[in-house]
């Protein structure tokens, strides 16, 4: 079975390019395939004109490229404050430092800054399993953030979350990813959601590209909604 | 939520038992004295079990660290006459420090069970070694090592002196593992339990949380064997044999592997137990300590300094926090 086959894909500084389409139409392939987590068979890879289709996901990580996961990847038996600070040291390349403490200047107020800006901060102090479902993709995305990417990719960050929450959740990154300008990509099985959110859409089936442009459109196409809802 | 490597979480306890280890010694009769020299060296080397625990990584050959540090000694004593606890402490910790950079290289590829019995695997090699290559080591026969000097002054391994430098060291290494802990690598160490898939997409990566681990563990174990070697006088293959290993795990079980205060007070009554069970049960006292770790793991997996915190909410009506897992 193909996952991928024959994509070519540009994607411009900042753009926020939501992605679309069944179960198994290769969307987390994809992302997979660009954060370093799988190789392709054939094709490059560029961020910001340099190869990475080689790179494993720590080098990508150390070149901006930061990704959020589909079931949130936390440090479960640390408060939600010490996650991002752990962040914040990879990215100054202090992950070695074995004698100065963590938490200290200037990471502890930039971290504070960051669970403020993701609404989290009422929990900064409590451990990350008291943190509820939307939270715990909220911290997600919030120390990939900390890792001040370029390249932010996000693996369905409402799934979980209830009814209610996802726009609130969606508000809060989307304005957070905003004022960083930073480039997104994120996988969303939620229509009304990208139909929001998303500038750009694009639509996957089988692995292939099936539609690429501005969400209104794209979604009305009678083949993406039969591709993606599986009827018109 | 207060952290184990927190200062403030130091208890009361913690400083009182301090200035007991301190004030109290020269007032006790020799053989206390002896096993609580015991129960420093013993503790120093747990604390690099314990270190690595903390990161979910177990190992049945810390041993090898142990002997190799106790060895060093050893070998200085024999061929260059040297006796001197301000060179050979150094080089016990040098000597750890490059055995972990090279076994550390093979462990840090590896996780759980494997880690375990790879360790093992290495420590009976050394120990496999020490026992064949009797004209170096002097085989099973091991080799005597007298009686230490600090700067040139004699320092019997059952004196207050020797006590006190044990004491000393035990203070040194307490604060190299709280500063390790309280730092992103110790941070990020305890982030390997949690998830390693998220330390690789920062940045980070995990061979290298493990491989720097190793090395604090090895050389720590390293100092441990120094203090071993001139304590007991007399260094064997032993040293490095999966019994010894064994006893640095159950030690570590015993306190509660996360903290500095848990292994110090796993070692003391570690210590006290083997004392008084091999002088009551002489035939049986292994069983003993078998069925302490058994009651211990059913009824107390946070070891006995959670049972200490449970005494001391009681009494304070706080509750610390326990930090375990």
């Amino acid at each position: 079975m193909v996952a991928a086959d024959d994509l070519n894909i540009d994607v411009e500084n900042g753009e926020l390019v939501g992605i679309v389409g069944a179960n198994g139409s290769g969307k987390t392939t994809f992302l997979n395939l660009i954060t370093g987590y799988l190789k392709p068979e054939s094709g490059r890879i560029l961020v910001m004109g340099q190869d990475t289709t080689d790179l494993a996901p720590r080098e990508l990580a150390k070149r901006g490229v930061a990704r959020s996961f589909q079931i949130p990847q936390l440090y479960t038996n640390m408060t939600v404050l010490e996650g991002v600070l752990l962040s914040l040291a990879a990215t100054a390349g202090e992950s070695s430092n074995f004698w100065r403490p963590l938490h200290r200047d200037p990471w502890e107020p930039e971290a504070w800054e960051i669970l403020n800006r993701f609404g989290l901060e009422s929990y900064a102090n409590r451990p990350v399993s008291e943190l509820p479902e939307g939270g715990r993709k909220l911290l997600d995305i919030a120390l990939s953030f900390a890792l001040k990417p370029t390249l932010l990719v996000m693996d369905e960050p409402t799934s979980g979350v209830s009814i209610e929450d996802k726009f609130q959740v969606m508000d809060t990154l989307i304005a957070v990813l905003r004022e960083g300008d930073i480039t997104t990509i994120f996988v969303e099985h939620d229509m009304d959601v990208v139909q929001r959110y998303g500038k750009r859409v694009l639509v996957f089936d089988t692995g292939r590209v099936v539609a690429d442009g501005e969400p209104e459109s794209v979604l009305a196409q009678p083949e993406v909604r039969r591709a993606v809802l599986g009827h018109e | 939520m207060t952290h184990w490597m927190d200062w403030r979480a130091l208890p009361r306890a913690g400083v009182v038992a301090a200035a007991l280890l301190i004030l109290v010694p020269p007032f006790l009769p020799g053989w206390i004295l002896f096993v609580l020299t015991k129960a420093m060296f013993m503790f120093i080397a747990v604390m690099g079990v314990s270190v690595l625990l903390r990161g979910g990584l177990l190992t049945f050959g810390h041993a090898l660290y142990y002997a190799t540090g106790a060895y060093a000694v050893g070998f200085c004593i024999k061929w260059l006459g040297v006796r001197e606890l301000l060179f050979l402490i150094p080089l016990g910790a040098l000597a750890g420090f490059i055995m972990a950079a090279l076994v550390g290289i093979v462990m840090a590829r590896y996780r759980e069970v494997f880690f375990a019995m790879l360790n093992l695997a290495f420590s009976m090699m050394l120990f496999g070694a020490l026992l064949k290559l009797y004209w170096i080591t002097g085989g099973t026969d091991g080799l005597a090592i007298g009686t230490a000097t600090l700067a040139g002054i004699a320092l019997p391994g059952d004196s207050y002196g020797y006590y006190y430098f044990a004491l000393t060291m035990v203070g040194i290494v307490t604060l190299v593992v709280y500063r390790f802990m309280a730092s992103p690598a110790g941070y990020f160490l305890r982030a390997m339990y949690d998830n390693e898939i998220r330390i690789e997409y920062s940045g980070v990566a995990v061979r290298q949380v493990v491989y720097r681990t190793y090395l604090l563990a090895g050389t720590l174990g390293g100092v441990a064997g120094v203090l071993a070697a001139f304590t007991i006088g007399h260094i064997v293959p032993e040293d490095a044999f999966w019994i010894q290993s064994g006893e640095f795990v159950f030690v570590a079980l015993l306190g509660v592997f996360g903290g500095v205060p848990g292994p110090m007070l796993g070692a003391l009554v570690f210590e006290f137990l083997q004392t008084y069970a091999s002088k009551y049960f002489p035939l049986a006292w292994q069983m003993m300590m078998g069925i302490i770790m058994l009651l211990i793991i059913l009824f107390q997996p946070g070891g006995l300094w959670a049972i200490y915190q449970r005494i001391e909410a009681r009494i304070t009506g706080k509750d610390r926090g326990g930090d375990h897992h």
